[in-house]
């Protein structure tokens, strides 16, 4: 046994998980010594911690030590993980500009939403430096059991407990899968760090090592609703309220594949024979099943969900050739996912305090008195079918591009289904396009919809990060790639 | 003459910036916005007209040469650039869209709004430019992927009655074909490293001649779907007969050449030992084309679907001079396209006055037009005379040297098989003139119908369509007349290109 060492702490690299920590305290405090006064500012409060959060990442990034290690190399906080949790506080941000309104005027508990809110984020930044199983598993944790409780948060809205309650269900289900999965590679490797882990099984191959490696991914393909473990995101997206929807959908998923991004490319990548066709088939299922269903809905909530499921098939993709560029793919993905996929659902919200009403129909004419907010959820759509110069077609450029580069058979076949699964995916994207421009407005409508500033901002930032990354993706791939390539690795083929 | 290196980014951006302009502007300022349009793509044609004043014609290679680094990570730059091939597409794009606007004068389709409407046309016209000028492959696959949406929401928004399932029909099938192509694009970077089409052709020469094969024929559907080649050519007359007048002119004068222009620019030129061996492919589809195209021609009742299946005939034609990979062929090709851009756009100029005077587009309910408007009449039937290939008229330049060039096509191509499908080809210019002059019968011999014999809605050109159409009929004169003043161009520039034939 070596002698005890205390761990070193680099406070600078665990800021901004200490700010957001702080601004959960003093939400919970406020709550307790104001009680119903609290509610006019818990809002302001949490807007504007999460703000201040991204202070210590911005000196981080431009520190001269970018790349920092703590706890034995659990804990890592590199320019990738920065940009992610840039990510997940920004994203934050947004579903806290759209739940202002929306929680405000409902018959909804505030302080402790933003509470809540704040920890999952916290979990979330946590998670994206993670290197180590019980770092990850904890902030999984941290990062999910909020959510389920915002998922419910509508308390006499039965849809909105059934989707807090399934979403717990599959997601603790899901974990149980993990933590099984997680201990075989424990038990069989001697450590719950990650590239420890990656070395063990890399060596020698068995039974156990196999079966572990296929329940972490199963159990994260629940996180992420890959086919066919997706069956809870539809329910519980249409069932919850509207920001919270928003913050699933794009920064809860984004954790899961974050968390599949450490896993896979520390631990895994020796152990692809196992790890490439389990990714290919989910991937090939998601982008395909997810895309036919999207095709039948009629609500637009339901159309994001599937579409969802869809793009995450998209984002999976890119493990198959892990060592040739395929993660930063993955997070340059994420990134303009969140942007366009927030963006839409500020758009929606948007509508539907109008019309009240998520079903596409209750679209139609909006060009004709609303032509700003058509425009704009227009170019969300567009973004998410891959047009360029709009956001997600670089993200699809890069996820082929990484595909194509490993030459695999898996990666190629599955080059094609990207492609032709773009190409069905424009059909329903376009479909709310169509109502909006090509239909004709209800009765009686011809005034522009009101948009409170709250969703004015949430929609501005969007548009702006999903125009302007699009057309200069520069800054983003500097901070996806990772200063020294591992070009180390052995091939995949 | 690099030093002018600011003018291809200029006329790009240009009519983007127009549009952002007029979206700042309320909608209810009609003749403002129409202005606006108006004068951005003038301004637009200017500083386009100063960069065919100051072409080096002698030179072959790209002039206004930019190049600037844009995403780093893969290697892709902005460079843009134009020599001898883009130039009359250029050209043509730039002269085409002034004159759309001035249509649009007072013919803003139902139901109105202009200030989107016009918007949309200029950002068409940046996406359309670009692709012309772009000598990177993901610049020019944004570009070609910019032109899209506009023309998307212009079918959908301002069409005919069934303009849902024919916008819908087009973007899906377009995007398809683009993301093969850009797997393609993509799987030429992995052995290249570069986008850069200069460098391609020597980078991309050790790649496997199997891998060739599978990269052009990602390439061959995205652009065959644009051209549209037979068998993909279905959703073309859906789109045009659906599309408003300025959209389906548009379309034919020059979202068609996208695709030839693309197999010429990139296609071919990368991989000419691949196309060697795809051309009997191209070949053999581009006559199916011609004569399915005629034959679709004939069986046709409305009017402009009869041009719109004329465009896969005439789209053959230029499809096949690509075909025969030699000088003489794809310099055809390029005539033809700038042809049957001034041609096909001038006959749907055409058929849209016509729909706006009788609501209908129905041949059998048509007919005495040159007894009731008789100087449209004449012009329908000029452009009938151009489209069928007329000699001393554009049309004949780019047919019949393509069929031609069809008699000795490459070194290493079947020359029987070739020979086989001029003669093939030739039938079509026979049916051509056979469903031409069928349509002009009908429409514009006899007495006009009694429904429309007093019909005070009925009258003949007006100016604004005098001066949108009459540089589409003078341009048809003179290329018809000097068909040099092209030809010339576009040869220098294959020589340059040396594709080694």
């Amino acid at each position: 046994m070596p002698d005890f060492v205390a761990p070193t702490l680099d406070l600078h690299a665990l800021a901004p998980e200490f700010v957001l920590a702080g601004v959960v305290c003093v939400l919970l405090l406020l709550d307790v010594v104001l009680l119903d006064r609290a509610k006019a500012i818990v809002g302001s409060i949490a807007g504007l911690g999460l703000l201040g959060s991204l202070v210590p990442i911005l000196t981080l990034a431009t520190s001269d030590h970018p790349t920092r290690t703590m706890f034995g190399g659990s804990y890592v906080v590199d320019s990738t993980s920065l940009l992610l949790k840039a990510l997940f506080i920004v994203s934050a941000y947004v579903v806290v500009l759209l739940s202002t309104n929306y929680i405000g005027e409902g018959d909804y508990w505030e302080s402790e939403y933003y509470t809540l809110l704040v920890s999952s984020v916290l979990g979330m930044t946590v998670m994206a430096s993670a290197r180590d199983l019980i770092s990850i598993f904890v902030a999984l944790e941290l990062l999910s059991i909020p959510a389920y409780m915002l998922a419910a948060w509508s308390k006499r809205d039965g849809r909105s407990n059934e989707a807090g309650m399934k979403y717990y269900l599959m997601g603790v289900f899901a974990s149980a899968i993990l933590l099984y999965g997680m201990s075989l590679l424990y038990g069989w490797s001697g450590s719950t760090q990650l590239s420890e882990i990656g070395r063990a099984i890399g060596e020698k191959n068995s039974p156990a090592v196999t079966l572990g490696v296929v329940f972490v991914l199963v159990g994260f393909a629940f996180k992420v609703s890959a086919v066919p473990f997706h069956m809870w995101a539809p329910d519980t997206y249409e069932g919850a309220p509207t920001p919270v929807t928003a913050f699933l959908a794009v920064a809860s998923k984004a954790a899961g594949f974050v968390a599949l991004i450490q896993v896979i490319g520390q631990a895994l990548v020796l152990r692809m024979n196992v790890m490439i066709p389990v990714v290919a088939v989910l991937a090939a299922l998601s982008m395909t099943i997810g895309n036919l269903i999207a095709l039948r809905q009629t609500n637009v909530i339901r159309m994001l969900a599937y579409s969802g499921i869809a793009q995450a098939g998209f984002m999976l993709a890119p493990f198959v050739a892990s060592q040739y560029g395929g993660i930063d793919a993955i997070v340059i993905y994420l990134v303009l996912y969140a942007a366009t996929n927030l963006g839409a659902f500020a758009v929606v919200m948007a509508i539907a305090r109008r019309t009240r009403s998520a079903e596409i129909s209750s679209f139609g004419g909006l060009f004709s008195y609303s032509p700003g907010l058509a425009v704009a959820l227009s170019v969300f759509l567009a973004s998410f079918v891959g047009i360029p110069p709009l956001g997600i077609w670089y993200g699809k450029l890069s996820v082929m591009r990484a595909l194509i580069e490993s030459q695999g058979r898996w990666a190629t076949v599955l080059a094609i289904f990207v492609a032709l699964n773009t190409a069905i995916a424009a059909y329903y994207y376009l479909n709310v396009a169509k109502t909006m421009w090509f239909d004709d407005a209800p009765e009686g409508e011809s005034t522009p919809i009101k948009v409170p500033t709250s969703l004015r901002f949430a929609v501005g930032i969007a548009l702006v990060a999903t125009i302007a990354l699009g057309v200069y993706p520069g800054p983003l791939t500097d901070a996806a790639t990772p200063e020294a390539t591992p070009a180390a690795a052995p091939s995949g083929r | 003459m690099d030093k002018y290196n600011w003018a291809l980014p200029v006329v790009t951006f240009l009519p983007l910036a127009g549009a952002l302009v007029m979206m700042l502007l309320p909608k209810e300022e009609e003749q403002l916005h129409k202005a606006i349009a108006l004068l951005t793509s003038l301004a637009t044609l200017a500083v386009g007209v100063f960069v065919f004043l100051q072409f080096d014609y002698g030179n072959g290679h790209f002039q206004f040469l930019v190049d600037r680094s844009w995403i780093e990570v893969i290697n892709s730059r902005f460079i843009m650039g134009i020599d001898g091939l883009s130039l009359p597409l250029f050209g043509l794009t730039l002269a085409v869209v002034p004159l759309v606007i001035i249509y649009s004068w007072n013919h803003i389709p139902d139901p109105g709004n202009p200030k989107a409407f016009l918007a949309l046309m200029l950002i068409l016209e940046t996406g359309m430019i670009g692709s012309f000028v772009a000598e990177d492959l993901i610049l020019f696959f944004v570009f070609f992927e910019i032109v899209l949406l506009p023309m998307y929401f212009m079918i959908g928004v301002w069409g005919g009655p069934e303009r849902k399932y024919a916008s819908i029909k087009f973007f899906v099938y377009t995007l398809f074909g683009s993301a093969l192509m850009i797997l393609s694009f993509l799987a030429l970077y992995q052995h290249a490293h570069t986008f850069d089409m200069r460098q391609l052709r020597e980078l991309s020469a050790t790649i496997a001649h199997g891998t060739q094969l599978l990269i052009f024929g990602g390439m061959f559907v995205g652009f065959g779907i644009k051209v549209p080649m037979f068998p993909f050519h279905t959703w073309l007359p859906d789109a045009h007969t659906q599309a408003p007048t300025q959209g389906s002119v548009i379309l034919a004068a020059v979202l068609l050449k996208l695709g030839t222009y693309g197999f010429v620019r990139i296609a071919i030129n990368i991989l000419p030992e691949a196309a060697k061996s795809w051309a009997p492919v191209i070949a053999v589809l581009a006559v199916i084309g011609i004569i399915y195209g005629a034959l679709g021609c004939l069986a046709q009742t409305d009017m402009k679907r009869l041009i719109a299946f004329s465009s896969v005939a005439h789209m053959g034609f230029v499809m096949l001079g690509i075909a025969t990979l030699t000088r003489h062929g794809i310099n055809a090709a390029m005539f033809g396209m700038v042809a049957h851009g001034l041609i096909t756009g001038m006959l749907f100029f055409v058929a849209g006055s016509v729909k706006d005077r009788f609501h209908t587009l129905e041949i059998k309910r048509l007919g005495g037009m040159l007894i009731q408007m008789p100087k449209m009449g004449w012009i329908l039937g000029f452009a009938s005379m151009a489209s069928l290939g007329l000699p001393g008229l554009a049309g004949f330049w780019g047919e019949f040297p393509a069929i031609l060039s069809a008699y000795s096509p490459a070194a290493g191509l079947s020359v029987g098989l070739f020979r086989t499908l001029m003669v093939i080809a030739s039938l079509g210019t026979v049916l051509a003139a056979g469903y031409l002059l069928w349509l002009y019968q009908r429409t514009a011999f006899g007495t006009p119908p009694e429904e429309f014999a007093d019909d005070p809605h009925v009258h003949d050109v007006v100016l604004t369509e005098w001066i949108a159409w009459a540089p589409f009929l003078l341009g048809i004169v003179v290329f018809g007349v000097a068909p040099g003043l092209m030809f010339n161009v576009t040869e220098t520039a294959l020589k340059a290109l040396n594709l080694g034939w």
